[in-house]
């Protein structure tokens, strides 16, 4: 048994303590925003926020998330609001197939969190998501102009 | 109609709604993933429904119009672009569009009217324009004529724009909601004329995808998130040699373990473990014991492999895909002779989202839902493994987390059939791990090529050679389609003539032929398919036939292509974008490449510095494309970029090996890829000429590794001839 806060909201489930919070979140709390990619903290599909912190939860064993506030990306919209990073992934039409965006938007609101104005190689450094379709073009596009907004 | 699932469009307001649905689940009154507000959301499916025009039209009393996508939507943008061709002709509100897919089943009961689902290729709006647009056509036509009926004047005097119907004599005004029921009344016209070009509003403008909101929300449902009540999950292992078997496994070792339900064989090369989650299926399925007959396999390397295709590079028998003159006559008495062999390895599609289907099988039905890339073949697989008939069998389509080519085969689908047969009724939703997809892939073929070219006295080249060696997909894949144990897919763009794949040279003496070795690996198509090595052997080639005779690249390939004016002219595109006449920047390096396949005109020039310890940066890339009509330019961009993504993780990481008869790779970590730190600048021209209707999805891939490789020579002066880079040193001093 495992007592996870995600977006705000306690649970308890029934999980061994071991398990990756990635499949706790999918499969007990029922959140299937949060994608499985690797399973070994590669791709960064699987990205949520504990503590305001991009993690990779494929990786992470719920028994170290206790206590901790863990935002997925259904919990990123706050109050009807897009995060300003959704929005801007809406106006730069960022996603293709979509699969990895889950986890590359919730690597960019930490990002933007840590560095308001994040260089071309603070994007380089900190977005190490895979996406397969190449819509790499378009995250850097949106970072900047998320960035630009207050 | 509601047992079409809605797709995205969407309002803010609805898309969770809509999108919630795209599996087909409340049509058929599952609960879906998202808790609470089932009501509500039943409630507005039952608003979905509305008069259906035509096939591929529904059009509500509220003027909301839905389109009907039958190809499968897996990153590429062609529900957007099809939609695109249908409204241009349909003449409608764009702001009022939402989608749906129809189903196999459905499509299978109504005589097929949306023609193919098969989406590969580069086919879905190459293939299916003029059926799409005839679809709105004809749905326009119905939509005045019920408007001319009720206002009893000639349909000639009317037209259509936004939705609205107007009588110009009179000025009268109607909206196609209100006439929609009249019109889905009348039989429709046999023949409608299609819009000229000239006159086109939508087709050939940027318009963003229609499937984006509920993507940056994680509100769209793939395939790997479905719900159904009652269901388990599982996880599965097959024999990692490919063609072996299951020996025996040890089901009592984990019976007991939390969550497990039922561990059961799957075929006769693999074993599932049933569990109420799929981590719990996953745990216990790493600690079953399982013993396998590995087969005659057993001992294939790599090398083993390479070994055995190097025997048709010089074999006397092999299947000549284009020849003229006497290539191999001129080269013996040539005055001066170019060879080089080069080779290509096997590689994963490695989609984002893994293999993964749920089935639920009883005594009189079974029904998937499953991310294809062919809803027809997912059909006839459903029937195949359940035993069924076709009309007792049905697909709901889920968007794909990628595509690539690995989803228009279904072995994952028979998996998922197989468990669900021994658990009859219950929901199973089978989800492969990561390393179960890079080692159970079904991979880009290995190859290798060996080219000769002759030059006479005059340095003119008179003479190529270009024999292929190597495995043929269509003899794995589809044996019967081929012509007397010929596999002419191996000449993807070598070929003479066709609207497929024109070799774009003029030269006098020319023998392209392919010595057929199948190794055990499965092959399949994978973006660009066998173009990807062939425009590398030609391309790298045809720049090792320039340097030999001491002849600037571009100015060599222009000599040889003035029958080919097309692909030229996406090649001069290219050189005059780049200023390929005027120096690169300091320590920058130019390669060129040209290609046609899938119907449509490429070419690229990419510009490479290499760092004196050997390290690549490819700084840009500038890319044409000439498809013969443009869609939508933004998608058109979108797709090249992603093409030189994804032919770029080829050509630096791309690489499957074997070791006792399995592949080695199990995971991104030794199957490395492109991020967006390596991502290249792409500068794309977009040249539509117009009069054919060319791929895009695919195309521009097949640039991506020959325009680098040729920079790389360029850079260091070293030619490499074996992929993936990781493993070559790109500085050999």
């Amino acid at each position: 048994m495992a007592r996870l806060t995600i977006n705000g909201t306690a649970h308890d489930v029934d999980v061994a303590p071991d398990t990756p919070l990635l499949w706790a979140i999918r499969e007990w709390i029922g959140l299937t925003g949060t994608k499985y990619g690797c399973g070994i903290a590669q791709c960064g599909a699987c990205t949520v926020h504990v503590d305001g912190e991009a993690i990779r939860s494929c990786s992470l064993p719920v028994s170290a998330v206790a206590d901790k506030q863990i935002v997925t990306i259904e919990g990123l919209a706050v109050g009807g609001t897009l995060n300003k990073v959704q929005q801007a992934w809406i106006d730069s039409d960022v996603p293709q197939c979509g699969y990895c965006q889950s986890g590359m938007i919730m690597a960019v609101a930490a990002l933007l969190k840590d560095k308001p104005k994040p260089t071309d190689a603070d994007i380089d450094d900190t977005i190490t998501n895979i996406c397969r379709c190449g819509t790499y073009h378009q995250v850097r596009e949106a970072i900047h102009a998320a960035a630009s907004k207050a | 109609m509601n047992h079409i699932a809605p797709n995205s469009r969407l309002t803010r307001r609805s898309f969770l709604v809509a999108t919630a649905a795209a599996g087909g689940g409340f049509a058929l009154g599952f609960d879906l993933p998202f808790g609470g507000a089932a009501p509500a959301r039943a409630a507005e499916a039952a608003q979905v429904s509305g008069p259906e025009v035509t096939a591929w039209v529904v059009i509500k009393p509220d003027d909301a119009v839905i389109v009907r996508v039958v190809r499968s939507e897996m990153g590429q943008g062609t529900m957007t672009g099809l939609v695109q061709l249908l409204a241009e002709e349909l003449e409608c509100d764009w702001s009022k569009i939402s989608t749906e897919f129809p189903t196999p089943g459905q499509s299978l009961a109504r005589g097929k009217p949306w023609g193919r689902m098969f989406t590969a290729g580069s086919r879905g709006i190459r293939e299916s324009n003029e059926i799409v647009r005839k679809g709105g056509a004809t749905a326009r036509t119905m939509l005045i004529q019920a408007a001319a009926d009720v206002w009893k004047v000639p349909p000639a005097e009317c037209s259509a724009a936004n939705s609205v119907i107007t009588h110009k004599p009179s000025g009268r005004t109607t909206t196609f909601g209100k006439v929609a029921a009249a019109a889905s009344k009348l039989t429709p016209p046999k023949d409608v004329a299609l819009k000229d070009p000239k006159d086109w509003k939508l087709i050939g403008k940027p318009a963003k995808r229609l499937d984006t909101p509920p993507k940056v929300v994680g509100a769209q449902v793939y395939s790997i998130d479905l719900k159904l009540p009652g269901m388990l999950l599982a996880c599965v292992k097959a024999c990692p040699v490919f063609g072996g078997k299951v020996k025996s496994f040890d089901a009592a070792k984990i019976t007991g373990m939390k969550g497990v339900k039922q561990v059961v064989p799957v075929g006769d090369n693999a074993v599932a473990v049933v569990a109420e989650h799929w981590w719990e299926a996953k745990t216990a399925l790493d600690k079953l014991p399982i013993e396998w007959d590995v087969g005659a396999n057993g001992h294939v390397t790599t090398a083993s492999i390479a070994e055995f295709i190097k025997t048709g590079l010089d074999a006397s028998e092999a299947f000549v895909g284009n020849e003229s003159g006497d290539a191999k006559g001129t080269i013996a008495k040539a005055a001066k002779t170019v060879e080089a062999v080069y080779a290509y390895p096997y590689q994963n599609h490695a989609t984002m989202e893994p293999m993964n289907a749920t089935a639920r099988f009883t005594a009189d039905r079974c029904e998937v839902w499953a991310a294809t890339q062919d809803g027809d073949a997912a059909l006839a697989a459903v029937a195949e493994a359940s035993g069924l008939k076709p009309e007792q069998c049905e697909v709901n389509k889920m968007l794909l987390g990628g595509g690539f080519g690995r989803r228009t085969t279904h072995d994952w689908l028979h998996q998922a059939i197989a468990i669900a047969k021994q658990i009859p009724g219950t929901p199973i939703k089978l989800i492969w791990t990561r390393e179960e997809d890079m080692t159970q892939g079904r991979y880009h073929p290995t190859t290798q090529c060996k080219l000769v070219g002759a030059f006479d006295a005059n340095n003119e080249l008179t003479s190529l050679h270009m024999r292929i060696a190597g495995q043929s997909i269509l003899a794995y894949v589809a044996p019967a389609v081929l012509k007397n144990g010929m596999d002419p897919f191996v000449f993807q763009g070598l070929n003479a003539k066709g609207d497929e794949g024109v070799f774009g040279y003029g030269i006098p003496n020319l023998l392209i032929d392919h010595a057929m070795r199948n190794p055990h690996v499965p092959p399949h198509f994978w973006r660009g398919v066998n173009n990807n090595q062939n425009a590398i052997y030609l391309e790298c080639f045809m720049d090792e036939l320039a340097h030999a005779v001491g002849q600037d690249p571009l100015a060599f390939r222009r000599k040889l292509m003035a029958n080919y004016p097309k692909h030229l002219a996406v090649l001069n595109a290219v050189a005059d974008h780049v200023g390929w006449d005027k120096p690169a920047p300091q320590g920058v390096f130019r390669g060129l490449a040209q290609h046609m396949g899938y119907g449509s005109y490429v070419a690229a020039c990419a510009e490479v510095s290499v760092t004196p310890k050997g390290a690549l940066k490819v700084h840009r890339i500038v890319a044409a494309t000439d498809p013969g009509y443009a869609v939508n330019p933004a998608q058109i961009e979108r797709q090249i970029a992603g093409s030189f993504v994804y032919g770029l993780s080829a050509l630096l990481y791309g690489e499957c090996t074997v070791k006792d008869g399995a592949i080695e790779q199990t995971n991104f970590d030794s199957y490395n890829v492109l991020r967006i730190d390596e991502m290249p600048k792409v500068e794309v021209i977009i040249k539509p000429s117009g009069g054919f209707w060319g791929g895009v999805g695919e195309p521009t891939i097949f640039v991506a590794a020959p325009a680098v490789l040729n920079a790389i020579f360029a850079a260091t002066g070293n030619r490499i001839r074996s992929f993936p880079l990781k493993n070559q040193k790109l500085r050999t001093v």
